[in-house]
């Protein structure tokens, strides 16, 4: 038997995950495991050019191949005015092009048929005639004079520019750095990447002709607010459409949109009146999917005689790909970028920012990210480095001479953040005694004299999670609340339902704890359901590390209030009253007399069969939690890289990362989601790039090109914490699912940067391949 | 690079398939449908070409039910590695690694674990993948293949087999039955570099050397090059620079050159050419010297 | 074409077409859908299984292929009820986040512990890197291969099977 069993289970306790049982035996339900009676398969047809005028497209040889049941076009989907839908950024997508492809690999058409292989023979029967258009590939492309109009069927739409956003105030800024005794500036891309899950997305859409109702099993880590999505894009009522999110295999933000994949499949179910499925294959999850990033960045940094940073400015390009349709809350146009301050204590701060279309895929997501604080993260922790290798000064200290001190919190950053909690400089000092700090770096000079390439890296970084607060965050309007629903069964069991949706999380461990914290139910004994929309409460989904401080919260606050009625029942059975009783984590007990106790499962089963006189039977209720606030994770991650200065490889030596996520539920579950963050930062800084030629023709597109580490490249992570609790989480907790992935790219890349700085190396863009270190050490005149 | 793949199938388009369980039906099959059919070993090349319909054959003739060609002998002076020895195979055979270390030493770095439990040496040479290890290998060590047809047979040097990428010396009626490596006189020794951007990518530069001495002197050198032309390249020029030399720094920086300049590699995402040449270079000297240290290890 | 193979040890049948993959076949003929799919280009090893013992990406075969063979999927790790060492040691070690890798990797730890019943880390590295996982970084599936090398020893050398015991519970 394994110990978990015994186990409560209640918070800080590193219980096994309860949703493991059905993985492990290969029982896991994700999409493509569903078969539907009499159901059919979808594969879309996709532009091979980046940028094209469609002349005609032709599917009569594809209709009569055997098994086709249909085949969908742009012209069929516009007759149902569904040709277009609207996007989270409120702009609009084409479902399947009509009258021009914009990025290669858009929706063109749709073969629905008996079998996957008859689907993709009639695909390839497909003609459509194209005329090649010019392709825009950058900002810096899409502002040239005479650059195509990508966007020309939009209505005043002019030129290639989508959005202009500042944050911060430009006149003291200004005004700091012309006092400023040093500024440095960097200008640095954060190229284009994908979250890349393991499982594509895909979806059943499953439109009952004879009730109307749509049942569209998804992919899905927001299932609630695809449901609303679909009833606003389709005009089906919503009652009619239920989401089901099965088991995810890996969301990373990939899953949060809505792919016009989706609406193919279910207008072709609501046309048909057979179940639909369709099935991303890799190529067409890495071409045509939500990436991330794609941001160009200047930032410089004023320091004065003393070192203490004085002011931030910042500028950005962001490159949006041919339809403006970030997932992200609806006011901010660069997300949350503007916590781009980070950890430091800078009096004054600028930020603008343009967003520019492109002739790229679209949908910009928060790859393991609470929507762009990664570029922030990034460019303010490689800037802090530079700026300390140019000062010459230590970058440790550097960092914590700038530090915004325990003693200030909460504080409001430049950019009119208010950061709950935090102790820096000891998450940093607790990293640099894990790492050895001092004796490394004479170890490195060592190195160094004898002629070895060698360096330290380190990013102190600073999250802004758990979206958030009703009246700054919204998607498309809905605030971004969750919610947890907790029935208590009369055995004194519980099924607990929320909003949102794990892709891996442990939610159905995690959330149980809560319960079991604060209602006394053992983990074991909570069930915990996400998913469908016809039971669960409704809420915003998994993204952006909201769970745990939204629905977590939610959970706690859902917990206490059957914790209150249970206290009326249990003061009816002892016969005491309500003020008499003290709870203790299980039970509550007349005070002095600790015998004189009644069980929260005694409590459940009165709930059902003995209550006090005029109260309502039954211990269930629904809580719907609206954060007043972010909550802000930090930590400092060190990195120790090696580099081979005939081929430019870099090797990681060492990697110490030490995270302050708050209260830990389950510090098993909350190490496993650090080691992930730290490999998909690994991947990021070091090998996953999606690029483009000057033709639009996408570099990337499978996992050939788009490179994942694996176990042998991958670092051994030293892993160290600190527990500062947020002061307005109902448990203290601050949400971990993204700080390694946002914090980490800065270490890897300044360890680079650092080993490099002897030879006045002072900046290589992600990712940091060998051929790159190479060709800046040649420029150096540093050869084998 | 394998490009654009968006909205590529995944799955093959029809065909048909046989599994012959003697060499003599293949043959025959070959004679008569050898045009548009494919042959298939381990299949770790050919069904990803299948899946992406890449390759569209009317026929798949599946070589892997054909008996003893799945053994490493030694014979005549020679090593034998039948058609069917896979990469795995060849990184745990004793055979080899007694006479050929350089072998299982590439072997470790092609592909990852999985696919070395399928894929061939022999698929893996016939498929002729300018970015394929094997090549190189057979260049440095002078490996002949021995193709058969319904018509006879025919030995191939490893140096007349590359012709441009993906193509080979072979007819569509034959079938490579074996390689063969002639087993070194007296010390040798050899090294397999190789820069990979992770586990089951292709090189972005790899070079096999292999060096034969006698006492102090290099009776022959073998130097192959991957990822850096439209073929595995023998570098010739370098190899005769080394013959009758001894390997000092000058010698093996000399070679160096001479082999960087027989690369003839392009731009790309894995790097520029300059750099690829530069890696070539690298790798030759490192290379050298390890071969060096390997041979005069083994003075026996 | 007719193909016949052993799955899990009982022998299995089917009519497909040439062209099916085994991983196709495995998935639609036999619905043993433990068996996941996560690329184009032989890249993952989410769909791995074991043939004859060893280790392969199921996407990469045909099922025509592997007539008369034998093939081990993850459904065919449990024995009975009981959890095999290799599940338990993912389990206690939190060696799965998604879950949808953890099939090919559980196969892999299986076929190597039989190889190598004590691997050290590099080697356990080395056997894991044909497969991909996006959750976990690694650190607790090298862990639980660990863990489950553990397993099998103690039970090796004790009298009674304990990882049929540690197997039994959830
Ligand atoms: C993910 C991945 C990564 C890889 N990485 C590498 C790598 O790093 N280095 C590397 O070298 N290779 C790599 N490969 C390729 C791998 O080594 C293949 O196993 C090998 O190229 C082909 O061997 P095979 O037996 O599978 O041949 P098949 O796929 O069966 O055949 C390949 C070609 O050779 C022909 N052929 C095969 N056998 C014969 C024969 N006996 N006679 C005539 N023609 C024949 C076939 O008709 C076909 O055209 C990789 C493959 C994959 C899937
Ligand atoms: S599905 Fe990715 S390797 Fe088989
Ligand atoms: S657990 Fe999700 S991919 Fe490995």
């Amino acid at each position: 038997m394994s110990a978990t069993m015994h186990m409560h289970g209640g918070i800080g306790e590193s219980i096994k995950r309860k949703e493991d049982a059905r993985f492990l035996r290969g029982k896991g339900n994700y999409i493509d495991d569903l078969t539907l009676p009499s159901m059919l398969h979808m594969a879309i047809l996709r532009s091979p050019h980046a940028h094209a005028r469609i002349k005609s497209v032709d599917t009569s040889a594809a209709g009569s191949m055997p098994g086709v049941i249909a085949v969908v076009t742009g012209e069929l989907m516009a007759q149902h005015k569904l040709a277009w839908m609207p996007t989270l950024s409120y702009d609009t997508q084409a479902v399947l092009a009509t009258d021009k492809v914009r990025f290669q690999g858009q929706e063109v058409a749709a073969v629905i048929a008996e079998t996957k292989y008859q689907a993709e023979d009639a695909r390839d029967a497909i003609v459509v005639d194209y005329e090649i258009l010019p392709a825009v590939t950058s900002p810096e492309g899409a502002k040239a004079a005479g650059a195509p109009l990508i966007r020309d069927e939009k209505e005043g739409q002019k030129d290639n520019h989508i959005y202009h956003w500042e944050s911060g105030d430009k006149a003291k800024t200004q005004a700091a750095f012309a006092n400023a005794a040093k500024v440095v500036r960097l200008h640095t891309f954060y190229p284009r990447c994908h979250p890349a899950p393991l499982e594509t997305c895909g979806c059943v859409a499953d439109v009952n002709p004879a009730t109307g109702k749509a049942t569209i099993y998804m992919t899905s880590q927001a299932p609630h607010a695809i449901r609303t999505v679909f009833a606003l894009v389709t005009g089906l009522p919503e009652q009619n459409i239920r989401v089901i999110s099965p088991d995810i295999g890996g969301g990373f933000g990939n899953k949060v949109p809505v792919y016009p994949g989706y609406v193919v499949a279910t207008a072709a179910s609501l046309l048909i009146g057979r179940p639909v499925k369709w099935i991303e294959d890799r190529s067409e999850n890495l071409i045509s999917t939500g990436f991330a990033r794609d941001y160009h960045m200047t930032g410089d940094l004023a320091v004065d005689a003393n070192g203490k940073m004085t002011a931030l400015r910042v500028h950005l390009d962001s490159d949006n790909g041919a339809f403006f349709s970030d997932a992200q809350p609806s006011k901010f146009k660069a997300g949350l970028f503007h916590i781009v301050t980070g950890s430091y204590d800078i009096p004054t701060a600028h930020i603008t920012a343009d967003g520019y279309y492109t002739n790229k895929a679209p949908g910009g997501v928060a790859y393991r990210c609470s929507f762009r604080v990664t570029e922030a993260s990034y460019l303010i922790e490689r800037l802090v480095t530079n700026a300390a290798l140019e000062l010459g000064l230590d970058q440790a200290e550097f960092r914590m001479n700038n530090f915004v001190k325990p003693e200030q919190f909460p504080y409001t950053s430049a950019t009119g953040w208010i950061y709950d909690s935090g102790d820096y400089p000891k998450a940093m000092n607790v990293a640099l005694e894990k790492l050895g700090y001092d004796e490394l770096r004479k170890d490195v000079e060592a190195r160094r004299k004898k002629g070895e390439v060698t360096g330290i890296g380190i990013a102190s970084f600073t999250e802004v999670v758990g979206a958030g607060h009703g009246a700054d965050f919204d998607i498309l309007g809905l605030r971004m609340f969750d919610s947890a629903e907790l029935r208590v069964h009369p055995t004194g069991k519980a099924l607990l339902r929320m909003g949102t949706k794990s892709q891996g999380q442990g939610h159905e461990t995690t959330f149980a704890q809560i319960v079991a914290e604060e209602l006394g139910i053992p983990a074991s004994d909570v069930a915990v359901e996400e998913g469908d929309t016809d039971t669960a409460p409704y809420g915003l989904g998994t993204y952006a590390s909201r769970s745990t401080p939204v629905a977590g919260a939610a959970t706690a606050m859902v917990s206490r209030k059957l914790r209150d009625k249970a206290r009326m029942i249990a003061a009816h059975l002892l016969e005491a009253a309500d003020e008499d009783l003290e709870w203790e984590r299980g039970k509550f007990y007349v005070k002095g007399s600790p015998d004189r106790a009644k069980t929260i499962q005694e409590i459940a089963f009165a709930a059902y069969t003995n209550l006090p006189e005029g109260m309502e039977a039954g211990l269930e209720g629904v809580h719907y939690y609206d954060p007043p606030n972010m909550t802000y994770p930090f930590g400092t991650y060190a990195v120790v890289v090696d580099v081979d200065k005939g081929t430019g490889q870099v090797k990681v030596r060492r990697m110490v990362a030490v995270d302050d996520c708050g209260v830990r539920i389950n510090p098993m579950i909350v190490e496993g989601q650090i080691h992930g963050g730290l490999t998909e930062g690994f991947g990021i800084a070091f090998m996953e790039l999606i690029t483009f030629d000057s033709e639009g023709n996408c570099i990337g597109s499978n996992f050939m090109d788009y490179l994942l580490p694996t176990a042998w490249e991958t670092p051994k992570f030293e892993i160290g914490e600190t527990v500062t609790p947020s002061p307005h989480h109902p448990l203290g907790a601050k949400g971990v699912g993204e700080s390694a992935t946002v914090g980490s790219p800065a270490a890897y890349v300044n360890a680079v940067i650092d080993a490099l700085s002897p030879y006045g190396i002072t900046n290589i863009d992600m990712p940091v391949t060998s051929d790159k270190v190479w060709a800046a050490l040649r420029s150096k005149g540093v050869t084998e | 690079m394998w490009g654009f793949l968006g909205g590529q199938a995944m799955f093959p388009a029809a065909f048909d398939y046989l599994a012959p369980t003697t060499l003599g039906e293949a043959l025959d099959i070959l004679a008569e449908r050898g045009d548009d059919a494919k042959v298939m070993a381990g299949g770790q090349s050919l069904i990803p070409l299948l899946k992406l319909r890449f390759a569209q054959p009317a026929l798949v003739l599946d070589i892997g039910r054909l008996p003893k060609l799945n053994v490493v002998s030694r014979h005549d002076g020679r090593l034998i590695i039948g058609a069917l020895v896979r990469h795995v195979d060849v990184e745990r055979d004793r055979t080899l690694a007694d006479n050929a270390p350089i072998m299982a030493e590439a072997a470790h770095w092609i592909a990852d674990p999985l696919v070395r439990n399928r894929g061939t040496l022999v698929g893996s040479v016939c498929h002729a993948d300018p970015a394929g290890d094997w090549g190189a290998v057979m260049l440095a060590l002078n490996a002949e293949l021995v193709a058969k047809s319904k018509a006879g047979e025919r030995v191939i040097a490893a140096a007349e087999f590359f012709k441009d990428p993906f193509t080979t010396a072979l007819k569509p009626n034959e079938i490579v039955t074996e390689i063969r490596i002639p087993i070194p006189p007296g010390q040798a020794g050899g090294a397999y570099n190789k820069l990979e951007r992770k586990v089951g990518d292709f090189a972005t530069v790899a070079v096999a050397v292999q060096v034969e001495m006698n006492g102090r002197k290099v009776t022959r050198a073998g130097i192959g090059l991957t990822s850096v032309g439209p073929t595995n390249i023998k570098a010739t020029e370098a190899e005769k620079a080394l013959a009758g030399q001894e390997l000092t720094d000058e010698t093996i920086r000399e070679a160096a050159r001479l082999a960087a300049s027989a690369a003839d590699p392009k731009d790309d995402i894995r790097g520029s050419a300059a750099y690829k040449k530069d890696v070539v270079r690298v790798f030759v000297q490192r290379g050298l010297h390890t071969a060096l240290g390997r041979a005069q290890e083994k003075r026996t | 074409m007719k193909v016949t193979m052993r799955v899990n040890g009982g022998e299995r049948t089917g009519d497909v077409e040439p062209r099916v993959l085994l991983a196709d076949f495995l998935r639609t003929n036999l619905a043993l859908t433990g068996t996941h799919i996560g690329c184009d280009t032989t890249s993952c090893g989410a769909c791995t299984v074991l043939l004859d013992g060893e280790p392969v990406k199921s996407c990469t075969l045909l099922a025509v292929q592997v007539d008369g063979r034998d093939i081990t999927t993850v459904e065919g790790l449990a024995q009975g009820g009981a959890l095999s060492p290799v599940q338990v040691g993912f389990h206690e070690e939190h060696g799965l986040q998604c879950g949808f890798c953890t099939p090919g990797m559980m196969l892999v730890g299986t076929a190597l512990l039989e190889q190598n019943p004590d691997p050290t880390e590099e080697q356990i590295r080395w056997a894991i890197s044909g497969n991909i996982c996006r959750c976990t970084g690694y650190m607790n599936i090298v862990k639980a291969i660990q863990h489950a090398a553990n397993v099998k020893q103690a039970a090796a050398s004790a009298p009674s099977p304990a990882a049929v015991a540690a197997g039994g519970g959830e």
